[in-house]
Order: C-alpha cells, then structure tokens, then sequence
C-alpha cells in the first residue's frame, strides 16, 4: 500500500508530466485559454491514461515482451515481440478513446457534453502515449503499481494545466509587451511554475 | 489546361522549404511539436539525432501519405495516418539502435513519442492529404528543418551555459573557472528549455511584427 501511494506522490509531483518531460504540451497550449474547459480536458486525460495504461500494461506483460508468450506453449519462450511495442499501444490508445467515448456517450450523457469534444482530442496527446511508454521503461511490477502510475500521471497532467488556465486568465488583464503576448508568456509562466514544482525533487521517497 | 511539368525547384516548391525556417515555423508560429521538442535539448548531439529522425519521419510519411491519399476512406484517415507514422518511428528506432545504441538510449521514450508528435498529424492533415508527391516531400524536409533550427538553437544555449561544451567539446576556457565562473546548473533542469524558448518567442516576434498576437 505504501509502494502504491509512493508511486502515485512522484507521479503527480515529481514526474510531471508536463514539467518534467514536456508531455501533452499541444493540447496544454491550446486548451488552456479558460479554467472551465481545461478542467473538462485534465478530467477526460486522468480517465484515459487511467485505461490505456494498465492495458498497455497486461499487452506488453502478456504478449510484446520476450518470453511473454510463455502461457500460450513453453515453445514460444524466447519470441521478443517488444518491437511492435509502438504501433500496438498507439492503436490501443485510438480505440480505447473510441470505446470511452462511446460509453460515456451512452451511458452519461451530462459527462459526455462536458467532455465529448476532448475525448477524440486525447488519441493524439503525447501524454497518453508517453504515459504508456514510461510504464514499459520502469517496468513496474504489478498491475496496481502499473494502474496507478496512469492516474498520478493524469492527476500530475490535470494539475498543471488548471494552474496555467487560471493564470493566464489572470494575465489577460496586464500589460505584457506586445511580442511576448500568448504564447511567448505562456512558455515563460510554464517554465517558471516547472521551477515551483521542482521543490518537489527533494522529496525522498 | 497547361500541360507542361513544373519544374522541380520552381519558386513556389522553394518557398515550402524556406517559409517554415521564418515566418511558419512549426514550433514558435504554428505551435506544434513542442511535446518531444524541449525533452532531448540538454545536449546538442542527441537534439540533433532527434532532428534528424523527425526529419525521416516526417518527410518519408509525407510521401507515403500523399501517394495513397486518393484512396484513404476518410472517416478512418486518422487510423492510417497514425500506421504510416507508427510504422516509420518504428524503422527510426530500430535503426538508431543499432548504430547510436548512446543516443538512443539517452532519447529513451521520446523516439516512440515522435509517433504523437503533431507536427506530423498536423502537416499530414493539412498537407499531404491535399499535394502531390514532391511538394509535399519539400513540405515535410522544410517543416522537420523549421523544427530542427529550434531545438538546435535551444539545445546550444543549454549545452553552452548548463555545462559549458558545445557538441560534447568543452569551449569555456578552465582560466574561467578559477575565477569563479560556474556552469549554470538551472540550464541543464528542464523548465529552463520553456523558458529559452519563450525568449526565441520573444526574440522573433519583435524582429517580425506580424506575428504578434494581437489578443
């Protein structure tokens, strides 16, 4: 229990997905113009990676991996299918935003109008694949572990973009020098709250 | 209809390879590609491998894309373009493996997330789907260079004041450091590459004012 809540306290801080690796900045930039839709956007980013990454994670343990294919016939023990890593999880991460958006669609439909326009958004947000490719690097042990890296990523992701959706509203109101205007400012307040968040670093867990 | 070919180098095919370096440049003009833009600018060796990867990528899948772009349904057009993509970062990461074993694993999951990085979807949409061939092979190699310009410029100042060498050679002269000089340790954090490449932001906004946004 307290690996659990290690790894999801360093996924949330220290590994931030934006500030420490630069994930879903894409998005993070062009969604971030009010507190209101970039809540909608971090909400619907927590729920996918908190799919995508522990299938990815039963995919890459029970097929891709060398000797994964051991439960199928002891022949197959040394087949290395860790190549194929890439283009699997991209198409698990197409259709498992598909599927979420169908079943949102049906079965909440307040949620789906909130979140209905970011879900098709997401397939193509570096944070989710990013999210999937770390959980292979690290290797993590179990699939709790694997799952609840996923929603500390989001909540990380979900965090970050609030912030900068909050100050930006604020910003609209000074007087920032005209070519610094948008996104120059932007890139200067992100970086300045990566600074904020590296006190985190110390940390030791 | 006039039949006769345009030529290869004409001034209209030599204008998508020069206007992303300025005035469209993918990174600071059209913001795309930051994502795995700013992760790999510590040093310039791997900023340069990964340039040149995003290049590959970018202009081989251009090419592929515009050759079958006829015959892609388009409901399922994002599916295919994301395979065509898939399967080149594949081919990159392989190759890179075998020849700069280093790098690639200094690059570790941003070679894999070349596949989610928009300036490919983005050029792929706007581009490819609608051009022939050649233009959209000049449109991939000069948007992957526009891209390939930033990171080099960010990964030099980084390199240069984090920790004093350019390309892996040490260019701050050691008289320095015995009086007192010090390599900046922020530069080499990651949210210092946010903050250069604001300052390029700045920098180019100012020199060309009609990029300014004006809300």
């Amino acid at each position: 229990m307290e690996n659990l809540i290690n790894i999801f306290v360093k996924s949330v801080f220290i590994d931030n997905m934006i500030f420490a690796y630069f994930l879903g900045m894409c998005s993070y930039l062009a969604v971030s113009k009010t507190v209101k839709t970039s809540t909608g956007l971090g909400i619907a980013v927590i729920f996918v990676l908190g799919i995508t990454v522990p299938v990815d994670y039963l995919i890459e343990n029970y097929l891709l991996k060398e000797g994964a294919l051991v439960w199928l016939s002891p022949d197959f023990a040394d087949i290395d299918l860790s190549f194929l890593s890439f283009i699997i999880f991209i198409a698990v991460i197409a259709s498992m935003t598909q599927l979420v958006e169908m079943i949102v669609e049906k079965f909440s439909p307040a949620l789906y109008n909130s979140l209905g326009i970011f879900l098709p958004l997401i397939a193509v947000n570096c944070a989710i694949l990013g999210g999937s490719l770390f959980m292979q690097e690290r290797a993590y042990n179990t699939l709790g572990e694997a799952t609840v890296f996923g929603l500390g990523s989001g909540v990380g992701w979900f965090l970050a973009i609030v912030g900068i959706a909050a100050i930006r509203e604020k910003i609209r109101y000074s007087n920032v020098p005209a070519p610094l205007k948008g996104l120059g400012i932007t890139f200067i307040i992100t970086g300045l709250m990566g600074i904020a968040f590296m006190g985190f670093m110390g940390i030791k867990l | 209809m006039n039949s006769e070919k345009e030529p290869l180098f004409s001034s209209k095919n030599i204008k998508l390879i020069t206007e992303p370096l300025g005035s469209s440049n993918p990174i600071t003009v059209q913001v795309l590609g930051i994502c795995s833009a700013l992760a790999v600018t510590v040093k310039m060796k791997p900023a340069f491998v990964m340039a040149i990867s995003v290049m590959a990528v970018l202009a081989v899948s251009n090419v592929v894309i515009s050759l079958i772009r006829n015959s892609i349904p388009p409901r399922i057009r994002i599916i295919v373009q994301l395979v065509v993509i898939a399967a080149m970062v594949i081919l990159v990461d392989q190759i890179l493996k075998a020849f700069v074993y280093d790098i690639s694993k200094q690059l570790s999951v941003f070679v894999g997330l070349i596949i989610t990085n928009c300036i490919l979807m983005g050029r792929l949409e706007a581009f490819a789907m609608g051009n022939k061939p050649w233009p959209s092979f000049l449109d991939g190699l000069g948007n992957a260079a526009g891209y390939s310009i930033i990171l080099l410029i960010v990964s030099f100042f980084r390199e240069l004041l984090g920790s004093g060498t350019i390309w892996g050679y040490k260019v701050i002269p050691e008289s320095f450091y015995s009086f007192g000089y010090q390599n900046n340790g922020l530069m080499i954090l990651p949210p210092m590459a946010l903050i250069v490449l604001g300052i390029i932001i700045w920098v180019q906004r100012a020199r060309n004012k009609k990029l300014i946004e004006t809300k």
